[in-house]
């Protein structure tokens, strides 16, 4: 268990994590009162993931130029 | 004939030229007639001009023949002429006047054939590999989930399509798509361009910088993918610091860029599914998860309740624990002030026998009769006895120390006088003495000498007398 907030955990950092929780937990080997912590901990683990899977948006925009040939905007694309 | 006329035969008709006319005229000759040809050859020597003009040998077996190309042209050639390589140039025959040269003004180049081709590539992979930079240290790992992905291709087509239609399949994310010309002479600077560009855009920007880059592009013939051989591109790849996945052309077509990215792709389609993971897979994975974890966080407290029941059970009662130590007490305790009776009147009894016996006349009596017979002891204590004991003591003692003077004295003249007799006995031996009778030692380097070989062996000799030594010398 880190002490990182889990906001600034990656979905891949937190899922790690969350696993690492859970095998831990499921072997008994922790203290009752680590055991709290962890499920607190586990518990904001998962709503992290969650929260990470929720922001699954598609948003697709093409890069347009300025006169210079350096990238200045996007614009919708309609691939089709 | 005039025979002193020096002036040369009159040239005819031949109209008389200038050199410029002359060059000029040769030309007009050669462009009009190799206008247009096609020139296959090795490349010799390459010189890029700082001017931008490129000038290089066509050579055979045989001839050489100077080419250039001019600036504008030498940037729309579809192949860079490299040295060693065979090709095919297109162009016309022109002249430098000034030097009276001809050459082969070079309007595009193609290698002679696929196997020209595949010579130059085998030969640039070869030289961009031995700097390193296909090292599979140099491969950044693919992140687990992007939020931004940047895909280098074309904006229309069944590429874009394929990679958009994953994408919304396994898990939308945002798209930055960044147009490019994939084939033809803008391919391999444009796509260069769109790397470098992704690269230098800030995290979090109005243009945010992707996490990920897919570089992607259809199948086509070699011709078509040669963009993604050219330099420009692979060393593009291989600077990102955005990891890269390359998805150029079908499964069967590997171009340069592939080992210079971090993942291959074989398809665009199979590069959006190396992109992202399925998010219901992920979903129904952290449900799973959290069922896991609120059912180990329930077991870790049931698992010891049980243990403390178990433990409970196992513990005997307080009133047990206390019954027959207090048993005992209470035992114990009835008997006590019976036998601390019994204790007294026993030790009182003892005291009253013993205490019987005890009277002071007796004791008086008994002192009394010691004290008679020491008065009769003391009475008979007299020094002069004891007086007459030391002085014959002393008197033998006397006696004794004269007899043991008398003794040593007489053993010590003995001695003396064996010493003597033994001495004499000594002198007479010797050789010494003999000297005395007429004898003489005779010695050669410090021994004695007892044979006349010895003696005139040696050098110098020594004869001793009676009174004293003296040199000798031998005369054989």
């Amino acid at each position: 268990m880190t002490d990182t907030p889990v906001e600034q955990l990656s979905f891949e950092q937190a899922i790690k994590e969350l696993e690492a929780v859970v095998a831990r937990l499921e072997r008994g080997e922790v203290a009752l009162d680590e055991s709290i912590a962890l499920y607190e901990r586990g518990a904001k683990l998962k709503a992290r993931c969650e929260a990470k899977l929720k922001e699954a948006e598609e948003k697709v925009a093409k890069i347009t130029f300025g006169a210079d040939g350096a990238p200045s905007g996007t614009a919708p694309l309609d691939a089709g | 004939m005039d025979l002193f006329d020096e002036r040369p035969e009159p040239a005819g008709n031949a109209p008389e030229l200038s050199v410029s006319e002359i060059s000029g005229a040769i030309k007009k000759t050669l462009e009009g007639e190799f206008g247009h040809v096609r020139v296959r050859g090795e490349v010799g020597r390459v010189v890029l001009a700082r001017t931008g003009h490129l000038y290089f040998d066509l050579k055979d077996d045989r001839s050489v023949l100077a080419s250039v190309s001019w600036k504008g042209q030498a940037s729309r050639l579809s192949y860079m002429p490299e040295e060693g390589m065979e090709v095919i140039a297109t162009g016309k025959i022109t002249t430098y006047g000034p030097q009276s040269k001809y050459q082969l003004n070079v309007e595009d180049v193609v290698p002679a054939g696929a196997g020209a081709l595949m010579a130059m590539l085998e030969k640039r992979k070869a030289a961009l590999a031995a700097e390193g930079l296909f090292a599979p240290e140099r491969k950044k790992p693919i992140p687990y989930l992007p939020e931004i992905i940047g895909v280098v291709t074309s904006p229309t087509g069944a590429v874009i399509r394929d990679i958009l239609h994953r994408l919304r399949d396994r898990f939308p994310r945002k798209v930055l798509v960044w147009p490019v010309a994939v084939q033809g002479q803008a391919c391999a600077p444009e796509v260069a361009r769109a790397i470098e560009g992704f690269n230098r855009l800030t995290p979090g920007g109005a243009l945010p910088r992707p996490d990920l880059i897919i570089v992607a592009r259809g199948g086509g013939s070699i011709e078509d993918l040669w963009g993604f051989n050219e330099e420009i591109v692979v060393r593009a790849a291989a600077a990102s610091q955005i990891p890269l996945i390359s998805a150029v052309g079908h499964e069967t077509d590997t171009t340069l860029i592939d080992y210079a990215s971090d993942y291959r792709a074989p398809t665009p389609t199979a590069a959006a599914e190396r992109a992202v993971p399925v998010r219901a897979e992920l979903l129904a994975q952290i449900e799973g998860q959290g069922a896991r974890l609120t059912h180990g966080a329930a077991q870790t407290v049931a698992l010891r309740r049980q243990r403390l029941n178990d433990l409970a059970r196992a513990l005997p009662r307080q009133e047990d624990l206390l019954a027959t130590p207090r048993q005992r007490l209470d035992h114990l305790a009835e008997r006590l002030p019976a036998a601390l009776r019994a204790a007294t009147s026993g030790k009182r009894l003892r005291l009253s026998e013993v205490s019987g016996g005890l009277r002071p006349g007796l004791l008086r009596r008994m002192i009394e009769a010691e004290r008679r017979h020491l008065a009769e002891r003391a009475a008979r204590l007299r020094p002069r006895d004891l007086e007459m004991l030391v002085v014959r003591g002393q008197e033998r003692l006397d006696h004794g120390l004269r007899r043991l003077s008398d003794l040593a004295t007489r053993r010590e003249s003995e001695r003396t006088a064996k010493l003597r007799s033994l001495d004499q006995l000594l002198q007479t031996l010797g050789y010494e003495a003999t000297l005395n009778r007429g004898y003489a030692v005779v010695r050669g380097d410090g021994r004695v000498v007892t044979t006349r070989d010895e003696a005139a062996a040696t050098k110098a000799l020594e004869i001793q007398f009676a009174d004293g030594r003296i040199g000798a010398k031998s005369t054989g």
